[in-house]
């Protein structure tokens, strides 16, 4: 039987794919260009015995979901630019106390309340480093509307998985584009639920991680009576000054995420095999890299593009390999080359790095990146 | 901390946990209680009432009433 | 072995706590307990949320689900825990800066929704973690760190606030009169909506040195003297209770609880 198509709009499809994942609670504020992740949430969560609360500010929902994760619910939130900047501490909460929770960021024009209704891919290194100190994060760039539905499960899985912290990084061409789209069998979804403690209450220590570096994870309410605090703590959850205990800490949420690279990171590559050149773009700029590609191909010029899903962790061995085959990599992004600088860092000056950047709120064309394609030949 | 502990039949002190604010000297309302070498310590055991007040307003929960179950 | 309310109800090998020589937050915490133990509750459907502070530092003690969290954000973090799981007791322990100033929105807002949880405001009249700077409630004209010429920020009244924010229970005590406290909270713990109690703390290091107060016992004997119950201050001319400060219950009224009014949300859209 064929599966029912559907018109939708990214926004929608991720909180279509939030739902099938599990999520059972979002907290948000309204904010351009993410308010319908928001509206559709508070619509359908009561639907399925879920829980929506629009909080008083960004602050507040970001703290509202982490609160909700720890009594067991999935939980979301959602929200763009200015308000990407407001949830930044408590993003670093959620990684230092291992909280799973997921954060879109449909990304508009900025610094500040810059260019509230375009387009823009400003956030890919806040996405990273948004918040102080170090800090695991993963962090995926869905290009489509179907692939938005995929990759928000997706999203639920990895924060689960590990619990961390997981950012869906939308833009707005991507959040308002409407698309037909299938949705796949869901009975045959794979979705991931967090690791229980196995061990008694008592002897239950909420920061022991396993051989994975994963803790397992209670829920408040269950009686293990077990203390969360984003001060650096032992494995007993206790804070702690101790510089061992600090470094251990830090280490392992780092490796947690960096030593399951190889099961987290994902890239989309296209006829990259006898490529001269690499177009390389995230989000709603590579659908101008492949119409460019498409036009230079039929014109027997060797071009591929490059898609990194996973942002953070970046498709760092794959670009090294392709780095040391080609002429080129043009790094088309909708920011002043913030991408670039993590391609530049892993090609080695193995190959030219060139870059298409645009800031004025208008998406980048295939005809501007025909412009450097022309440029580097 | 046992080892610092001092049982008496009404009271019981402990030294270790005491950081001799002074609070429960000062609002014993039977002058039981005194500071010595910074920390609480027992002058005339014979006056208390067990009223609780000490323990009621013990910042460092290092003095209680011995024997009856605590607010109970 | 400790008194039986502390060996139940604290984390004993936490102790001793680590608050200044006769810093009243080891009273209020213990008065929490004790308020807790008459509650009669399930003990395992308890959470006790924080902020950051000196009194924030009380989730590390008590034996709960505990959850230390950012700078102001107690109430925002709480209201996630209590929406998603209603069955739990929801108790925030913040402080005067913590809980007016950079926490003063998810305040009002929490009062506003009347949402069941009981938030206990220790105030010590600074920001003692940091050293001693003013706060808002540091009263006028009094020094902190950041204040050296004396502070010219009006003083926030706290109970008063979120009365008029919402909250359906609403009350104030000393570390002093910490039996009264125990039972203003209690009550708060049982009202069925958003409660706060202001439990009047003292900081004999920053705030009373700063401001020559004297030590821990004169400022909990200060306590003792301006401190007017409200049933005998409304009884009062105004003229008498100037320099006095007004504990005891300001207000107790019944309002549509928040998770219950998005339960029936959930029960009725099946209906339709």
């Amino acid at each position: 039987m064929k599966n029912k198509e559907l018109l939708m709009q990214g926004n929608e499809a991720c909180v279509e794919g939030a739902l099938v994942a599990g999520m059972r609670f979002f907290a948000g504020y309204p904010i351009t260009p993410s308010t319908e992740i928001a509206e559709l949430s508070s619509e359908k969560l009561p639907l399925v015995g879920g829980k929506f609360i629009q909080m008083e500010d960004e602050i507040a929902s970001m703290a509202a979901t982490i609160g909700a994760s720890l009594t067991g619910l999935k939980s979301m939130t959602a929200t763009s630019g200015p308000g990407f900047s407001l949830k930044q501490e408590n993003i670093g909460y959620a990684a230092i106390a291992e909280v799973p929770c997921v954060i879109v960021d449909v990304q508009r024009g900025g610094p500040s309340t810059g260019l509230p209704t375009s387009p823009s891919q400003g956030d890919i290194m806040q996405s990273k480093w948004g918040t102080h100190g170090d800090h695991p994060i993963i962090v995926v760039a869905p290009a489509s509307v179907r692939e938005t539905f995929d990759l928000t499960i997706k999203a639920f899985n990895f924060s689960e998985t590990y619990r961390t912290p997981v950012i869906i990084l939308l833009d707005e061409v991507i959040g308002h584009m409407r698309e037909k789209i299938e949705l796949p069998d869901i009975s045959k979804i794979d979705i991931v639920n967090r690791k229980k403690p196995l061990v008694n209450k008592e002897d239950y220590l909420p920061f022991k991680a396993d051989e994975d570096l994963v803790p397992p994870m209670a829920d408040y309410g269950e009686g293990y009576r077990f203390h969360v605090t984003g001060l650096v703590h032992d494995e007993t959850g206790f804070p702690s000054n101790n510089p061992d205990v600090s470094d251990k800490l830090i280490r392992r949420l780092d490796a947690k995420i960096e030593k399951n690279k190889d099961k987290i990171v994902e890239w989309e590559e296209k006829n990259t095999n006898d490529a001269e050149i690499i177009i390389l773009s995230i989000g709603c700029v590579s659908r101008a890299s492949n119409a460019a590609m498409k036009i230079m191909r039929n014109k027997g010029i060797k071009v591929g593009t490059f898609r990194p899903i996973t942002v953070w962790p970046f498709p760092e061995k794959r670009l090294e390999e392709l780095s040391q085959k080609v002429k080129a990599i043009i790094v088309a992004e909708m920011n002043l080359g913030q991408m670039a600088l993590e391609v530049e860092r892993i090609s080695k000056c193995m190959t030219r790095i060139e870059k298409v950047n645009k800031v004025n709120g208008e998406i980048i064309t295939p005809d501007e990146i025909i412009a450097k394609i022309k440029e580097v030949l | 901390m046992s080892n610092k502990e001092e049982v008496t039949e009404k009271l019981v002190i402990n030294k270790e946990w005491c950081k001799g604010c002074g609070i429960c000297v000062s609002f014993c309302p039977k002058n039981v209680l005194t500071l010595k070498d910074g920390k609480v310590d027992i002058a005339d055991i014979e006056k208390c009432i067990e009223c609780g007040q000490c323990e009621l307003r013990c910042p460092d929960y290092a003095i209680y009433l011995r024997g009856k179950k605590n607010e109970k | 072995m400790p008194s039986a309310i502390v060996n139940e109800y604290f984390r004993t090998k936490k102790l001793p706590q680590i608050w200044c020589p006769g810093c009243g937050h080891g009273i209020i915490t213990r008065a929490i307990t004790v308020a807790l133990d008459k509650s009669n509750l399930n003990r395992d459907k308890i959470c006790i949320v924080s902020g950051i502070g000196c009194s924030s530092r009380a989730t590390g003690y008590l034996d709960f689900d505990t959850l230390h969290t950012t700078h102001g954000r107690a109430i925002a973090f709480a209201t996630g825990i209590k929406l998603a799981k209603p069955e739990l007791t929801v108790i925030v322990i913040t402080g005067d800066g913590d809980c007016t100033a950079i926490g003063g929105n998810h305040l009002i807002h929490a009062c506003r929704r009347n949402i069941d949880i009981t938030a206990i405001v220790f105030n010590n009249n600074i920001y003692g973690m940091t050293g001693g700077q003013y706060s808002p409630t540091t009263p006028k004209y009094d020094k902190g760190t950041t204040a050296p010429y004396g502070n010219i920020d009006k003083s926030f009244d706290i109970p008063g606030l979120a009365a008029a924010a919402g909250a359906t229970y609403v009350a104030r005590a000393t570390a002093y009169h910490a039996n009264l406290l125990i039972s203003l909270i209690q009550k708060g713990i049982n009202n069925k909506g958003f409660s706060l109690i202001e439990a009047i703390s003292d900081c004999p290091t920053y705030y009373g040195r700063k401001n020559k107060k004297g030590d821990a016992v004169d400022m909990l004997e200060w306590q003792k003297k301006y401190a007017i119950n409200v049933t005998a201050a409304s009884k009062m001319p105004p003229e008498s209770l100037k320099g006095k400060f007004i504990i005891g219950e300001f207000k107790n009224t019944t309002e549509p609880e928040y998770t219950d009014e998005y339960q029936k949300i959930i029960d009725n859209i099946g209906k339709e």
